[in-house]
């Protein structure tokens, strides 16, 4: 909401010399925040301009630039050579003969821009043909202001090339833009924000000039016919409850509105039009309520406001035609024929044209949560759905309407119909019993009872201290018609929210709250700590990858049709077509984050991302939405949680080229599959959790005869680690052999949730022994290594595979491994003969398991 | 007493000599100092204190004396040897010292080398920050909650006081599932976590929820789809705005330093009544608006003041909705965006950096901000 600070000034005081900033400033302090400042900022030369010749040329790049002459009057190279301004433009929405505004050098734009003469597209431009957003006067950058169409045929007719154009367009007045919160809509007017300004000045007395305060007539049977018909209201709430109209006959329509009312519209952002429209857009600008004029003699005899019937449609103002809902409030002429979809935007036909000599006025106030819902249905925000969705004052309609046929008189002649429409069933809000020290429990700051009710009555409240219930701390409150926010079924806050406000947020004191015991992070917050420091110290990267994926993916990956993986939550309205799909899995997402960094020159790579999978295992279900308005019961609670998909920690973690680097030292060593299974192994052993590792040949997406499970003893699956299948590199345009591990990072939590219990262990001195076993290629170390220990006996303190042969030394289809086990007594010096005895054991088991033969 | 030695060898004899045994001493003297290395000095010992030394053979001569000579030949040659043996270790104890000197010489490198042969990995700073704010938070008292990023939306917006016409259910912000009417959504804050909260815990209730959220913008520089904010709620007997305003400050202190001002402002959000709008002190002009050269300020756009996010004393009928009495409890609640937080604390100059995965954005932060 724009507001210039001469208008402001009109309904509330304004000390001498108060700049813009001054006046944001204070707006902030009650709680108007500022958006931005417009206008005052401008220094000239900025003159009306007239387009002369344009001669276009399509530049290297595509782009088309004119380079134009344009007469600015007895400005610039008139004044100093004696011929019109030369301009390089790169806009087209205009043609010689135009009026445009340019800017000459010398001058300066907002945000202390300083032209000069300079050289641009190969020529000298002297200066500039301005776009709406350059000068401050809206956020329009489509093409340059066409001054005939910025401020209509009429308006301009009189202008002439080197006009001042900042006195023209008002730039030379500051004007605040404030963002309204949705619960201020009474701020979408002059008349709010100068009720705040005046709050924030501490509301001295007589210092608001409320322009609502004008005299209306009674309603009367003599009136425009008016029929509210709502047989479908949204949650009981009527969407009309109140309606007036009024009628003003014989208004030239060859009058247009006033030039201080156009530049008023301009710097609100609002194009001038008509008389008839100006007036109607200048009273909502004032005051807030929206309003609507009709050309009475496109109409029968009477106005039917209505639903929409299934099927209707309706050809709105902007020229769509839209197709309606039963939900949609209408106003109609006598019921049939369509004028305009309630509250939101007039229809094309019964529209004021240049011809209209009658106006019907309608002030009328429309249920919030109807506009809201048609306005976002349509995707069509206005500026009168815009003050309804928020609430408009329903008090303001026979005030503005009356605002409007006032100032139509003046200036378009005519005279108002005796007749006076005005259906009303607003009602008064209810009067509220408050607890006068409630501001004070709620805020933390001490306000006296007389604080409190100075303030209120200060906001418009009606403050009765003796009717029923009042007492020394509760007083009967009754809110002004434009604070709609303040009624609800427990207000308290409310005011505890005004009171505070209008005192001063920054008055609040800073108390630090002291809780009384924390149980400090959980056992899973530090583990998923672990897990990652534990990562990162091993040469991984952490990035943060978007969780949204191919539906191809699933292929590539080369995940079996009855892969769990391949049950992914779809997204209803993705960013992207290309990638619906919600990661199933953390490599899924981190091949992009990989493949990323190897087309940006990175060669040696290692990632690792931490977060939630999302695996629904099959369609989604339903979750119930319950009331609000008490907890849901247990039953719903369980559905509600149920509802939501299963949604698994897990660690995700990709490598290639080389993990140790080459250097003086020698070769570097590229990544490979036990890189992948040893960072697994790493995190488990930070967490003091035992994994089993066992190979896999058939995991997708990794090569089947390099791809580890892990598991924890007991069996449960924690991940798999290995070098990714060659075809899946390919098709996901990955480097060669590519390493990658994933895993379950709440079942690590899980596993490490006991405390570790210390095993004891011996001081006598070790004894070692080395043995080599011969086994079949396709055996498993692990499943020698287990039989080694599960044979070896109590003694054995550590297994250690020291190397690996396979080659003419032994039998083909073999392989020969060598250990070195390490047995100590918890109580005594070990003899040769007893590690002896240990040792054929182990191998023994080893044979029996695995078919090991002692080499 | 025996007789006399019947093998008496003059000859032999005159190896006790006292001039013959101070030449010797003298020649083992000048042989150990002439010798340039332990190995010499090796030869030396032998020569001199060997089994064929000169004084050796003295020695053995001392047992064909007389009686009366044995002593005093004794003596002179024990001495004889002893001036030797000592002079031979000091000459070893030098010659050891000089080869200890060279052997570190001769082992310099040069430690400019390059030594890490592992690439180091790192953490992603937008968790670090969480984990900062959060540990901070924790060292108060609180505690840290979480919840699903793919939420149902009874939680994610009805319990937070946001109704099916809220402009925030629409199509245009938050991420949609299929099926539409399977009331699931990706959660678009983490509020529903404080919800989770209140309905699993006894007030009363002192978290931080740091998480990932989703919103329907492209990615640009101060948009991404996927970001990460970091709430607080308390709710407990007798809280306060004051305390609200105490947390804040809190939080700004922590991330942005001990002197860090703020200013507090009313505003509007559907889940709290009173809300709150906090700002800071712009840290980069000090609240100037300007640079050192009189530029506007492009960390506040020049107002001075950035704004942290929004606040409030959570509304009534979220409490309601949870089952907290609200004549008996209240609370407050606030959070803020995490990427922008990194972007204000670090210097970020956009969302691409974070986002993107570059390892060179995570590796250039140590492992604690
Ligand atoms: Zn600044």
């Amino acid at each position: 909401m724009r507001m210039p600070l001469r208008w402001l000034a009109e309904y509330t005081d304004l000390a001498p010399g108060t700049s813009g900033a001054d006046v944001a400033a204070a707006l902030v302090s009650v709680g108007i925040e500022e958006e931005d400042l417009h206008g005052g900022d401008i220094t000239g030369p900025l003159v009306v301009g007239r387009v002369l010749e344009l001669e276009e040329q399509v530049q290297k790049n595509g782009k088309p630039i004119r380079y134009c002459v344009v007469d600015v009057g007895e400005n610039g190279q008139m004044l100093t050579e004696g011929k019109h301004q030369e301009i390089v433009c790169g806009a087209q929405n205009f043609e010689v003969g135009d009026l445009v505004v340019v800017v000459l050098p010398g001058a300066t734009l907002p945000g202390g821009f300083q032209i000069s003469a300079r050289k641009t597209y190969g020529r000298v431009s002297n200066g500039m043909i301005c776009a709406e957003d350059e000068i401050g006067l809206g956020h329009d950058h489509d093409g340059i202001i066409v001054l005939t169409r910025l401020l209509g045929e009429e308006a301009s007719a009189d202008l002439k090339p080197g006009d001042d154009a900042i006195a023209l367009l008002g730039l030379g007045e500051e004007t605040i833009e404030a963002n309204v919160t949705p619960d201020r809509g009474y701020c979408f007017s002059v008349r709010g924000l100068a009720r705040e300004y005046w709050h924030s000045q501490g509301s001295p007395e007589g210092g608001f000039r409320d322009p609502a305060l004008v005299e209306t007539p009674a309603s009367n049977d003599l009136g425009y016919t008016v029929r509210v018909e709502d047989d479908s209201p949204i949650d009981g709430v009527a969407g009309c409850d109140r309606y007036v109209a009024r009628i003003i006959r014989g208004i030239d329509p060859t009058r247009p509105s006033p030039a201080w009312m156009q530049q008023r519209l301009t710097q609100m952002g609002m194009r001038p039009i008509s008389l008839a429209v100006d007036v109607t857009n200048y009273v909502m600008l004032a005051v807030g309520q929206p309003l609507h004029a009709f050309d009475v003699d496109k109409l029968s005899g009477s106005i039917v406001v209505r639903r929409a019937r299934p099927g209707e449609t309706l050809t709105t103002l902007d020229d769509v035609e839209r197709t309606l809902s039963p939900e949609d409030l209408l106003i109609t002429d006598g019921g049939e024929h369509l004028l305009a979809i309630a509250g939101v935007m007039g229809g094309a036909s019964s529209e004021v044209d240049a011809s209209t000599t009658s106006v019907l006025v309608e002030a009328a106030h429309f249920d919030s949560t109807s506009i809201a819902r048609t306005s976002r249905r349509h995707k069509l925000v206005t500026e009168a759905s815009k003050r309804f969705e928020r609430g408009v004052d329903p008090a303001l309609a026979a005030t503005a309407a009356q605002l409007a046929v006032d100032l139509l008189v003046e200036h378009g002649g005519g005279t108002v119909d005796d007749g006076v429409t005005d259906l009303d069933r607003t009602t008064e809000p209810p009067a509220y019993l408050l607890d006068v020290t409630e501001p004070s429990r709620i805020v933390g700051l001490d306000y006296s009872r007389e604080r409190v009710v100075k303030i209120l009555r200060d906001l418009g409240c009606t403050v009765d201290e003796s009717g029923q219930g009042t007492d020394e701390t509760h007083v009967l409150v009754t809110p002004p018609s434009w604070r709609p926010d303040l009624v609800n079924d427990s207000p308290g806050p409310d005011y505890a929210e005004e009171v505070a406000r209008i005192d001063g947020y920054n008055n609040i004191p800073s108390v630090t709250p002291t809780p009384v015991e924390g149980q400090g992070l959980t056992h899973g917050q530090k583990t998923r700590r672990v897990v990652a420091d534990a990562l990162a110290g091993a040469g991984f990267t952490e990035v943060l990858t978007y969780p949204f994926v191919a539906e191809s993916l699933a292929d590539e990956l080369m995940l079996p049709a009855d892969d769990d993986r391949r049950h992914a939550v779809r997204v209803a309205n993705p960013l992207s077509e290309e990638r619906p799909l919600l990661r199933t899995s953390v490599i899924a997402s981190l091949v992009d984050a990989l493949r990323r960094n190897v087309s940006r020159g990175h060669k040696d790579v290692a990632l690792f991302e931490l977060g939630l999978v999302f695996r629904p295992g099959g369609p989604l279900g339903r979750a119930p939405i319950p009331s609000v308005l008490q907890r849901p019961d247990a039953d719903t609670l369980e559905q509600l949680y149920a509802a939501v998909p299963d949604q698994p920690r897990r660690a995700g973690l990709l490598a290639t080229g080389l993990v140790e680097r080459a250097g003086w030292w020698g070769p570097g060593r590229a990544a490979d599959w036990s890189d992948a299974v040893a960072a697994v192994r790493t995190v488990a052993t930070a967490l003091a959790v035992d994994v089993v590792v066992a190979n896999d040949p058939g995991h997708a997406p990794w090569h089947p005869g390099r791809c580890a499970r892990l598991t924890l003893p007991d069996g449960t699956l924690v991940g798999h680690a290995g070098e990714l299948h060659p075809k899946v590199l390919a098709a996901l345009d990955l480097p060669p052999r590519t390493v990658a591990a994933e895993f379950d990072v709440d079942v690590l939590v899980s596993a490490s949730a006991e405390p570790v219990q210390a095993r004891p262990f011996s001081t006598f001195p070790p004894a070692l022994t080395d043995i080599a076993l011969l086994v079949r290629s396709d055996v498993a170390a692990a499943d020698v290594e287990a039989a080694l220990c599960a044979g070896a006996g109590e003694a054995l303190e550590s297994v250690v595979l020291f190397d690996v042969y396979e080659g003419e030394r032994v039998e083909a289809g073999h392989r020969s491994l060598a250990y070195r086990l390490t047995f100590r007594a918890a109580d005594r010096t070990l003899t040769t003969e007893e590690v002896n005895g240990f040792r054929d054991a182990a191998v023994a088991a080893a044979a029996t398991a695995t078919g090991a033969v002692q080499r | 007493m025996s007789g006399p030695n019947t093998n008496y060898d003059p000859v032999e004899v005159s190896a006790l000599d006292p001039a013959n045994v101070d030449a010797a001493v003298q020649e083992a003297l000048t042989a150990i100092a002439g010798a340039g290395s332990l190995d010499d000095l090796k030869a030396v010992r032998i020569a001199h204190q060997g089994e064929k030394s000169p004084l050796a053979l003295a020695n053995r001569e001392i047992g064909a004396l007389p009686p009366s000579a044995k002593a005093e030949a004794g003596k002179r040659v024990g001495q004889a040897r002893g001036r030797v043996g000592q002079a031979i270790a000091a000459r070893q104890a030098e010659l050891e010292a000089e080869r200890d000197e060279r052997i570190l010489v001769e082992e310099r490198v040069d430690v400019t080398l390059p030594a890490v042969r592992r690439a180091a990995g790192a953490r992603h700073p937008i968790e670090l920050v969480s984990q900062r704010l959060a540990d901070a938070f924790v060292g108060m008292g609180w505690e840290v909650a979480e919840g699903p990023e793919l939420e149902s939306e009874w939680l994610n917006f009805d319990a937070l006081n946001l109704g099916p016409d809220h402009p925030a259910r629409q199509m245009q912000d938050t991420f949609f599932l299929d099926p539409v009417d399977s009331g699931l959504v990706l959660r678009t804050q983490t509020s529903p976590v404080q919800i989770r909260t209140m309905l699993e815990k006894e007030p009363p209730i002192y978290v931080v929820a740091p998480g990932k959220v989703f919103r329907t913008d492209d990615l640009d520089a101060t948009h991404t789809p996927v970001f990460h904010q970091i709430e607080c709620l308390a709710i407990d007997k007798g809280l306060t705005m004051a305390h609200l305003r105490g947390a804040l400050d809190a939080f700004v202190r922590i991330m942005f330093g001990e002197e860090t001002r703020t200013r507090v402002r009313a505003s509007y959000f559907p889940f709290t009544e009173p809300s709150m709008e906090t700002d800071f002190v712009c840290f980069a002009c000090h609240g100037t608006g300007h640079d050192e050269s009189g530029a506007q300020c492009r960390s506040c756009g020049g107002s001075g003041w950035i704004e942290l996010g929004g606040s409030g004393m959570v509304n009534r009928k979220v409490l309601r909705a949870c089952g907290i009495d609200p004549d008996v409890y209240s609370g407050f609640a606030f959070g803020l965006g995490i990427e922008r937080a990194l972007m204000l604390r670090h210097g970020v100059q956009g969302m691409h950096e974070m986002v993107e995965g570059d390892i060179r954005f995570s590796q250039q932060f140590g492992m604690e901000v």
